[in-house]
């Protein structure tokens, strides 16, 4: 026969201070483990957003970042000739010869030591229509040939003198800020974007550094691949764009994995250890209450079940309190430097469904975990010692 | 201390839930110390320079170049005593697992500016007399296991190409905040290679004066202003801070995280701990009747708690400074230095004094207000 849930509710009830206690302390490793990872997620999420499997991305060989890479005139005008890359509506290659340049830029509010690398971008004109999800959400394109950038939309938030009709000084001239856009919480939205034949003298740049385009075939990426590295002439590699903004994201999308695990895991076992404690000390305080109820004839089995239930239903108060605390950091925006690009990128914590349920079950698992061992020794006590 | 033994007897009596205790409050102030060396590294790095120390980096950003011409003109600046110029190199070694920096230096100058920088005179020598040699920071002889006089080949990603140098030193840094694993080789080597001579990434001077820094910064500046490269001279430390400041919210959110961590932990424990004293409760007033103080049995319950936060707290902590020290850890070389530092150690013993605190108080004033006859009553 199965001991009632209310009885639980009531002997939960009976200790307010301590199960409070320990929810909210089960309620604390809930939070930093899902904002932990909603971190991590957010960081991914903006890097593997960037670009498109339909686009392709020609870097000079052996370079492994745009910031390192480098491409000739010649080289860019035989790539934009080649059959592989697809034409637009109005006839001409849907391919954008991108010049990537970092500068300093001082934070909004921040004291002027405090700088960060920001991506400023020279694109072509078609490079609107080849990187994907591109949406201006205030002002117009810059005009090719003149002094005018679009910037992203997290780039906008932390840095000043960002707003449309505002000019933004950088590379020893001022430029106007002609609209913002965004790229569906990808890392362009990190970027200043202009025209990259006006960045090109004032940088003192000749050529460009990287190039992407539209595959005229998406499903023949290995051919273009193929052809392309082949052509002596060119010395390039070819990257699926996507794939190629993911491995950017490699090593700081997995530090900041590691770290969420070392931390929560180090955290959920310190939890356990109290949620054990706590267990085991109401266990010992209701010794003869177990014994009375193996008296009434409730199966050993029954005693276990109902004190791992006890437990884990304060893990999962614990676990709803965590969600609650933690709530409130999505969305926010955080930025540190991409060390393998070297540049700034800005990013959001992303709270999915998925988390949150991930950090219900991490709390139900500790708060199970906890109650185990005092629930096997309430369960397995002697009647008659405990009545004593 | 005559009431050692019964302390102790006390701790015993249930020596699983003991020991849980002990081991939480030890991890919790082994991630708090983590966490917050985390930040006082970068913090340290972030200060890291000295005063009379300046760099110039091109005035349009950190990756654009300078001329080497510039050399000569700073060197003739008044109140700078030497110059010296770097560039990063940027170079993948094998397949890339480990991280380590590279830079091309002028040897003699930038030895003589970096004395932090310490290797045996005859390597230096070495060093500086051969175009296609480098030297290497300790830590990547334990880390690829390489010896002087080998060959190590990088590939070039902003300089393209196989690039071989023989390792003719290997450095130790004096200072923990400067990395011990990098690679220095010769400027005029790559210069050589890539046929693209007179670009120095940024240049390092030394001044007579570190007072006079501003001015002469100021001064510097103003002579390349309206030049093809203009430049932005500062402090060594704002150099280094620049990089700090580049981490963001990293720290903020380390200290945050902390924060947490300890409370939750703290929280825990505390309760288990007045629970465990609550039932105790029959004892307390036994001892009453046989004589005992209110005061002693205040005194008996902060110890025992004192004992198990304060044993908690020389594992965890401890823990934390010798398993760094002794795995000499620096996060991939991210966090150079990284070493636990007294203050970290001094907070985490007042949080210990908190957990003390917070744990004993409530049951050490119970068990000291406690009404004989109403305590022993309540028990059958």
């Amino acid at each position: 026969m199965k001991i009632p849930l209310i009885y639980n509710l009531r002997s939960v009830m009976q200790r307010p201070t301590s199960t409070a206690f320990t929810a909210i302390g089960i309620g604390l490793v809930v939070a930093v483990f899902i904002g932990m990872l909603a971190l991590a997620n957010g960081f991914r999420a903006a890097l593997t957003r960037t670009g498109s499997d339909r686009n392709a991305l020609v870097l000079r060989r052996g370079a492994d970042s745009e910031l390192s890479s480098g491409l000739d005139r010649e080289a860019v005008s035989i790539l934009a000739a080649s059959p592989h890359v697809a034409p637009g509506p109005d006839g001409r290659p849907l391919f954008s010869a991108e010049s990537y340049l970092l500068i300093p830029l001082s934070r909004r509010g921040a004291d002027t030591n405090a700088v960060a690398n920001v991506v400023v971008r020279g694109v072509a004109a078609a490079a609107w229509q080849v990187r994907q999800n591109l949406v201006i959400t205030e002002g117009q394109a810059p005009v090719p040939g003149r002094n005018e950038v679009c910037v992203g939309r997290t780039m906008a938030l932390k840095f000043p003198n960002t707003d449309v009709g505002q000019a933004l000084r950088f590379g020893g001239r001022d430029w106007a800020v002609v609209c913002h856009f965004t790229a569906d919480g990808s890392s362009f939205e990190s970027e200043v974007w202009g025209d990259a034949e006006q960045f090109q003298p004032v940088f003192r740049r000749e050529g460009f550094s990287s190039a992407s385009f539209r595959l005229a075939d998406p499903a023949a990426f290995e051919e273009a691949k193929r052809v392309l590295e082949a052509d002596q002439r060119l010395q390039v590699d070819v990257y699926r764009e996507a794939a190629f903004y993911a491995e950017q994201s490699e090593v700081l999308g997995r530090i900041l994995e590691i770290l969420a695990f070392l931390i929560t895991s180090i955290m959920a076992v310190g939890a356990i250890f109290g949620a054990v404690n706590t267990m085991y000390a109401a266990v010992a305080a209701r010794a003869p209450e177990i014994a009375v109820l193996l008296t009434l004839g409730f199966h050993p089995r029954s005693v276990l079940l109902s004190f791992l239930v006890e437990s884990a239903l304060i893990a999962l108060v614990g676990g709803v309190l965590g969600i609650l605390l933690v709530l409130p950091v999505n969305g926010v925006v955080t930025s540190t430097t991409n060390w393998a690009s070297f540049s700034e990128i800005a990013f959001s914590f992303r709270i999915t469904p998925a988390l949150l349920l991930s950090g219900v079950v991490f709390a139900a698992v500790m708060g199970t975990l906890g109650g185990f061992f005092p629930a096997w020794r309430a369960a397995r006590r002697p009647v008659v010692q405990a009545l004593r | 201390m005559k009431y050692l033994h019964l302390v102790l007897a006390n701790l015993g009596r249930h020596k699983r839930r003991t020991l849980l205790t002990i081991a939480s409050v030890a991890l919790a102030l082994f991630l708090f110390a983590s966490l917050r060396t985390v930040v006082t590294t970068l913090a340290a790095a972030a200060q890291f320079g000295s005063a009379r120390r300046l760099v110039s980096t091109n005035a349009t950003g950190i990756v654009f170049p300078l001329p080497l011409s510039y050399a000569n003109k700073l060197q003739a600046t008044p109140g700078v005593e030497a110059v010296s110029w770097a560039n990063w190199f940027g170079g993948r070694y094998g397949d890339n697992k480990r991280f380590f920096a590279q830079f091309a230096v002028d040897p003699a100058s930038y030895l003589e500016m970096y004395p932090e920088i310490s290797l045996p005179e005859d390597q230096k020598q070495a060093f500086i007399r051969e175009r296609s040699s480098a030297i290497i920071g300790r830590r990547l002889v334990d880390i690829f296991g390489w010896k002087l006089g080998q060959d190590v080949t990088i590939q070039g990603t902003i300089y393209p190409g196989d690039w071989t140098f023989t390792i003719r030193g290997i450095y130790t840094p004096t200072d923990a905040v400067i990395n011990d694993d990098m690679m220095l080789f010769q400027h005029e080597y790559l210069e050589e290679r890539t046929g693209r001579p007179g670009q120095a990434g940024w240049y390092v001077l030394r001044i007579d004066d570190g007072d006079q820094s501003a001015s002469i910064a100021k001064g510097i500046d103003d002579q390349f202003r309206n030049s093809n490269a203009a430049t932005k001279t500062g402090t060594e430390q704002a150099f280094n801070a620049s990089f700090a400041t580049m981490w963001g919210n990293v720290s903020l959110l380390m200290g945050t995280i902390g924060m947490a961590v300890v409370f939750a932990i703290l929280l825990v424990t505390a309760n288990a701990m007045m629970m465990s004293a609550r039932e105790r409760t029959r004892e307390v007033a036994v001892l009453k009747t046989i004589g005992f103080t209110d005061r002693t049995l205040f005194g008996l319950v902060m110890v025992e708690a004192g004992l198990i936060a304060g044993i908690g707290a020389v594992l965890g902590l401890g823990g934390a400074k010798l398993l760094y020290k002794s795995t000499n850890f620096n996060a991939g070389g991210f966090l150079p230095g990284f070493d636990v530092t007294t203050s970290t150690l001094l907070i985490g013993a007042g949080v210990t004094l908190l957990l003390m605190l917070a744990s004993g108080l409530v049951p050490a004033v119970r068990a000291a207000r406690l009404p004989v006859v109403q305590a022993l009553r309540r028990v059958e």
